[in-house]
């Protein structure tokens, strides 16, 4: 049999003179997926406003509240915060930004692609993959952004913070978070071919990350090289900085944590356009 | 509209097109037939530039699907082979929200898919969950999504199949309008009926190479008889019996469970066959059809 490649290259190539070809950007490319992006939160808004609204009133009475009451009798302070309440306020702001952003992109993401298979639809269109994931990803922060809202505001009623320079820094920081968890958890998502990962995600990532990374104990209470594992953790950065902007203590720290989440988010957008181009465009 | 030239696809070490040369023009149907993994659909992938060639040279639109797969896509129209409707949307809501991908404005967006709603029977369903619609009107609310964009050329990755006959026949109706209204369109089928029915032009893949070109008809001239007589003996005495009819046809074909005659005349060659004192428990005389040449370019055993 000839070799097809052998035939091509015996004859005239094709035409290659390509008329002028303008592709809109990502925003304009954002701004076409806005109503799809609608008809997601009108269907599903009513499922998470309860855990939205509820669950920080939960954490702050249980923890912050109550056992905080415990803790406060028993000490002056809690790793510089003057109450309990102070101390795990800022923390679980944290942890919600987190939670809320791998939420959104695990299993919404699996859907996607293996489900509805929406995203293969998606691409048959104008729409570049990095289109699909910064739709996506804006998605996901906005969910991040009300929850934190939600958060904030809660926190805001009961007096956490001394000041509204304290409250937006805090809000900053947990949608900083949020990006540096939905940017790479996405890209897991993305190349995942079962959703088997995303029970160790929780059980290995999230869970372990909540429970030990400075949101409810300073991590200066675990043993050596417990606290250095916990100080390497993204989340160990998102509280420390949210707790910086509620408390109004801030010092020079702040920028390695900021530097710290923009980098986990810049490569975490990288890898999540990298990883859904190789499931999409074969 | 497309033209390949030595067209390859390999997904590692597989090579599931192995160097096509193809050209689809303006306002023909044109059909890739061929039995499942002959590279029909990784060839339409290509085509729908969501898919990177790993060689030979494409053209879409006379665009390269390489540098710009986003500018093509928006003047294609894509039918998947499996659906990826929205399930949890309404039928409406579907297209809406597809044309608004297009950068299509919301008005206009609403106009069009009222009036692709009305073309494909689907206005009662508007407003109902995708997920309650029956396979064929999904199959025709993924055409009509495909439309939303008023493409210049459609490709349809096996349109019909797992549909009962009704619903097949309803979307043959819709997709031959398209095409008197000059849509291009291009699709990949196993079913001949379909080929025949649609295609102007198709090729016959088989193992990623294209084994034969033309018009159903020119086909069936090239690669069949005008007609062909079949004949059923009771199981396992077709192949003593092959022998005894060969010089009644051009071409004789045993199958497990009958013979085929490919002759210019089938009543006269059965005619022949009783003459012999043969008698087949069943006859059958019939027009060649694209089956015939399809079957034949891409394997079953041959006595010619």
């Amino acid at each position: 049999m000839s070799d097809p490649t052998e035939r091509v290259a015996g004859r005239a190539p094709l035409d290659t003179a390509t008329p002028e070809v303008v592709e809109p950007g990502v925003a304009a490319m954002l701004g076409r997926q806005l109503d799809y992006w609608w008809t997601v939160f009108r269907r599903t808004w009513k499922g998470s406003v309860v855990s939205y609204f509820l669950q920080p009133w939960l954490y702050i009475a249980a923890m912050g509240l109550l056992l905080g009451g415990y803790i406060d009798d028993a000490s002056s302070g809690v790793g510089g915060a003057p109450t309990y309440l102070d101390f795990i306020a800022p923390g679980l702001l944290a942890a919600t930004a987190m939670q809320v952003a791998t939420g959104e992109v695990m299993w919404p993401v699996m859907g996607a692609l293996k489900w509805d298979k929406t995203y293969y639809g998606m691409i048959a269109t104008p729409l570049r993959v990095v289109d699909i994931v910064a739709g996506h990803l804006a998605f996901a922060m906005f969910r991040v952004a009300s929850a934190a809202v939600v958060f904030v505001l809660a926190l805001a009623v009961i007096g956490i913070f001394s000041s509204p320079l304290g409250l937006l820094a805090s809000l900053g920081s947990a949608l900083l978070v949020g990006l540096a968890f939905a940017t790479p958890v996405y890209a897991f998502s993305a190349g995942a071919r079962s959703e088997q990962g995303f029970a160790l995600i929780y059980r290995l990532g999230v869970m372990p990350m909540f429970l030990f990374s400075g949101a409810f104990f300073p991590v200066s209470n675990l043993s050596e090289p417990l606290e250095w594992m916990a100080r390497l953790t993204p989340l160990w950065h998102g509280v420390e900085l949210c707790r910086m902007g509620s408390l109004e203590t801030w010092d020079s720290t702040a920028v390695v944590h900021v530097t710290y989440l923009l980098v986990l988010a810049a490569l975490g957008c990288w890898f999540a356009v990298r990883r859904l181009r190789s499931r999409l465009v074969v | 509209m497309v033209v390949a030239r030595g067209l390859r696809k390999s997904f590692g070490s597989f090579e599931a097109v192995r160097g096509i040369d193809v050209e689809v023009r303006r306002g023909e149907a044109f059909g890739f037939l061929g039995p499942n993994g002959a590279g029909k659909s990784s060839t339409m992938r290509m085509v729908a530039a969501v898919s990177p060639p790993s060689g030979g040279e494409l053209r879409v639109l006379d665009l390269d699907p390489a540098q710009h797969g986003s500018a093509i896509r928006g003047r294609l129209g894509v039918c998947p082979q499996e659906d990826t409707l929205d399930t949890e949307l309404t039928v409406r809501e579907n297209l809406l929200i597809y044309g608004r991908y297009f950068g299509i404005p919301r008005r206009e967006v609403a106009r069009r898919a009222d009036e692709l709603l009305g073309f494909f029977q689907l206005g009662e369903k508007r407003d109902a969950k995708v997920e309650d619609l029956s396979g064929g009107m999904k199959r025709r609310l993924t055409i009509a999504r495909s439309l939303i964009n008023d493409p210049e050329l459609l490709l349809l990755d096996e349109p019909t199949t797992g549909l009962d006959p009704q619903a097949r026949h309803l979307l043959w109706d819709k997709l031959f309008r398209l095409k008197q209204q000059g849509v291009t369109l291009v699709l990949t089928t196993h079913y001949m009926d379909e080929a025949e029915q649609l295609c102007d032009r198709l090729v016959v893949m088989d193992g990623g190479l294209i084994v034969a070109e033309g018009s159903p008809l020119q086909l069936i001239r090239e690669h069949a008889t005008r007609e062909v007589a079949e004949l059923r003996f009771p199981v396992g005495e077709h192949t003593a019996l092959a022998d005894r009819v060969a010089d009644l046809a051009e071409r004789v074909e045993v199958l497990p469970d009958r013979l085929l005659l490919y002759t210019h005349d089938g009543e006269e060659a059965l005619a022949r066959v009783h003459e012999r004192g043969l008698a087949p428990v069943a006859v059958l005389s019939r027009r060649a059809t694209l089956e015939d040449v399809f079957l034949r370019l891409t394997g079953r055993t041959l006595v010619d």
